[in-house]
């Protein structure tokens, strides 16, 4: 068994926190740069181990786009067990050490000519964030694209500013709704399913992208049966608590797939059997 | 594949030339369970016994493991993030049984399945751990390897490996490491050791003591489950299957098989901190536990106890199968007479194959 002796999968790599910027009440946009001065090189869907010595090690979708101009990365974090609560504690300067990237990422490939549909739920918009803004990037490459964002109520919807740049362009399509309006909400409301007959969609040409809590996949996975689109065309990102991020510890399985190396973005036909899954 | 016939004198020998440069361990019963201990000599061994309560995993995979350490002041905490050293020095495993070095060597697939993400901790322990086993020509009771493709005589895994033939022992070298170990003893350690040439009659003993283990697991149908159907099943013709149902409602979750088994491997990462300085443990972890799979959101993508009961079966002889094209479990056992309510791994995975082929039989399209 050939190993390199000073090397561990399981040594994270040393990371400054550059900026904060706070999303919602409870999730905040941190901006990260390792400290080797490298980029982190990651693909849109994938995800770090973030470290905080002394708390612990958590798993993040990376929410930037792979941008071969800048140095850094970003994740937005829910404030909601012991290492987000003392990330959201940090101050920029201050140090945290990150391993990866890990796991699957979107075929890209596989989304160029098409129209993409990003549909996402809550925190969901945070990963397909990395795949919308790389296809922004190389907008000519892609067809229409249409993002379905939906979250529980106004208070807790992220990125609006870019949301809203989002919306006045008129290359993409963007339709938002929420779950329990208050007052001052002027927008659609209802799940995030109720967006789809507001929006023509070509179930030949579009492949979707979706993320969100666990109980929005099998809504609109129905919606996309209805569509008629090619289940082959729809890609999922999955969250499980994945701790070693190398497929060992066992933590993240779904059925025989290992999450953190098989996923976290699966082809929906390959996991469609596994009721594990979703 | 070299062979030598030693006697009582003889093994003493060669275990106390191999234990020199390593540190060595032997089976032993202390305060009432057979454990592994610390030995210079022979004579502390009990080679009789059948299988340690626990399994020898903990020598290369231990129950909490340093993975590196960090300074305690956040200005400095990142600065040395060095993986915790390897072993101080060599080790050997004298006396280990077949099953449970089986085991060994499928965690070596799974520690070591993608290069890439090889897993250098356990890889340092095994890579300085001498591996001699003792076949088994008396399997206990509930053993049954010879069901899940091992053999109380088998030899994957091990450098070198023993059989009592009642006057005398036959010692084989197995791998290449076991071979390197007999040429490096010191020259008069050697002599003592050398023994001889096994005759026609030594081969002969072997052989019948083989039958006789082969004969002694056969004994109990139990030991023999019919598997042939579980390889082509789908994973969804086992998933769907009622007997999860049955199972929950005995298992109490308690995790001690996942404890006890040779081949489970899952564990949970952890920070420690002490005033100075902390350090990054990883410590077996159980499926078996609700808290294994839980979100930071309260979702619990395996909430059920029958998910966590179905879960740990369908691992062994299911998923593992599916990654490394072998059983995963090597029959020693320990779970099924640990178990507080009597589940029998055997059972199970009996009744797995029942479903597996009446799902095979064109219930299914």
């Amino acid at each position: 068994m050939p190993f390199k002796k000073d090397f561990s999968p399981y040594v994270p790599r040393p990371a400054t926190l550059k900026e904060k910027k706070k999303l919602s009440e409870l999730v905040t946009l941190f901006t990260f740069e390792l400290d080797n001065g490298k980029a982190l090189a990651h693909r849109p869907g994938q995800f770090i181990q973030l470290s905080i010595f002394g708390v612990g090690e958590a798993p993040f979708s990376v929410s930037s786009p792979p941008d071969p101009s800048k140095q850094t990365f970003e994740l937005a974090v829910r404030k909601i067990g012991a290492v987000t609560q003392s990330l959201h504690a940090m101050a920029p300067g201050q140090k945290v050490a990150i391993r990866g990237p890990y796991g699957t990422s979107f075929p890209v490939l596989d989304f160029v000519g098409k129209d993409t549909l990003f549909v996402a739920g809550g925190l969901g918009y945070i990963p397909l964030r990395s795949l919308l803004h790389y296809q922004l990037r190389h907008r000519s490459e892609f067809g229409r694209i249409i993002v379905l964002v939906g979250c529980r109520n106004p208070q807790e919807r992220i990125f609006t500013d870019q949301i809203e740049e989002l919306t006045a362009r008129k290359d993409v399509e963007v339709l938002e709704t929420v779950d329990i309006p208050d007052a001052a909400w002027k927008g659609n409301v209802g799940v995030i399913t109720t967006l789809f007959p507001k929006i023509p969609i070509d179930p030949t040409n579009t492949s979707v992208a979706m993320v969100g809590p666990p109980i929005m996949y099998r809504f609109v996975l129905a919606e996309c049966r209805k569509l008629g689109i090619n289940p082959n065309n729809i890609f999922v990102s999955l969250e499980r608590k994945m701790k070693c991020g190398v497929g060992k510890c066992g933590h993240c399985m779904i059925n025989d797939l290992n999450t953190c190396m098989d996923g976290p973005v699966f082809r929906y036909t390959d996991i469609e059997a596994y009721q594990e899954a979703i | 594949m070299s062979q030598r016939i030693l006697d009582h004198a003889g093994l003493s020998a060669l275990f106390k030339a191999l234990a020199q440069g390593r540190k060595a361990f032997v089976p032993a019963t202390v305060q009432g369970k057979a454990t592994w201990i610390p030995a210079t000599d022979l004579a502390q061994a009990d080679l009789s016994l059948a299988n340690t309560a626990f399994s020898p995993k903990n020598f290369f995979f231990p129950q909490s493991e340093c993975l590196m350490r960090f300074g305690a002041d956040p200005a400095q905490a990142h600065e040395p993030m060095q993986p915790a050293p390897g072993l101080d020095q060599d080790l050997m495993l004298f006396g280990l049984r077949p099953c449970d070095a089986k085991a060994l060597a499928l965690l070596d697939r799974i520690f070591g399945q993608d290069p890439a993400m090889l897993d250098p901790y356990w890889a340092d322990k095994r890579e300085r751990t001498l591996l001699v086993g003792q076949s088994c020509p008396a399997p206990c009771p509930v053993c049954f390897c010879t069901g899940v493709g091992g053999h109380p005589f088998g030899t994957e895994g091990l450098d070198l490996l023993f059989t009592d033939l009642g006057e005398s022992f036959l010692v084989e070298v197995i791998s290449e490491r076991g071979e390197r170990a007999m040429k490096d003893l010191p020259m008069d350690a050697a002599k003592a050791a050398a023994g001889d040439e096994p005759g026609k009659k030594d081969l002969a003993r072997r052989e019948e003591l083989k039958n006789q283990a082969e004969a002694a697991l056969a004994l109990d149908p139990a030991n023999a489950p019919d598997l042939s159907a579980l390889d082509k099943a789908e994973v969804l013709d086992l998933y769907e299957s009622p007997l999860w149902e049955r199972l929950a409602e005995t298992c109490l979750n308690c995790g001690a098989c996942t404890f006890c088994c040779p081949t489970c491997h899952c564990f949970d990462i952890q920070d420690e901190t002490k005033v100075d300085e902390g350090r990054r443990v990883r410590n077996w972890d159980s499926c078996m536990s609700a808290l294994f799979t839980k979100h930071g959101t309260g979702h619990n993508p395996r909430g059920r106890k029958l998910d966590r009961v179905r879960q740990r079966f369908m691992h062994k002889f299911k998923y593992i199968p599916i990654k490394n094209q072998e059983i995963g479990c090597v029959g020693c056992g320990r779970c099924v007479r640990l178990c507080p309510v009597n589940i029998d791994v055997r059972q199970v995975a009996a009744q797995m194959n029942g479903q597996a082929a009446s799902a095979s039989g064109g219930q299914r399209p």
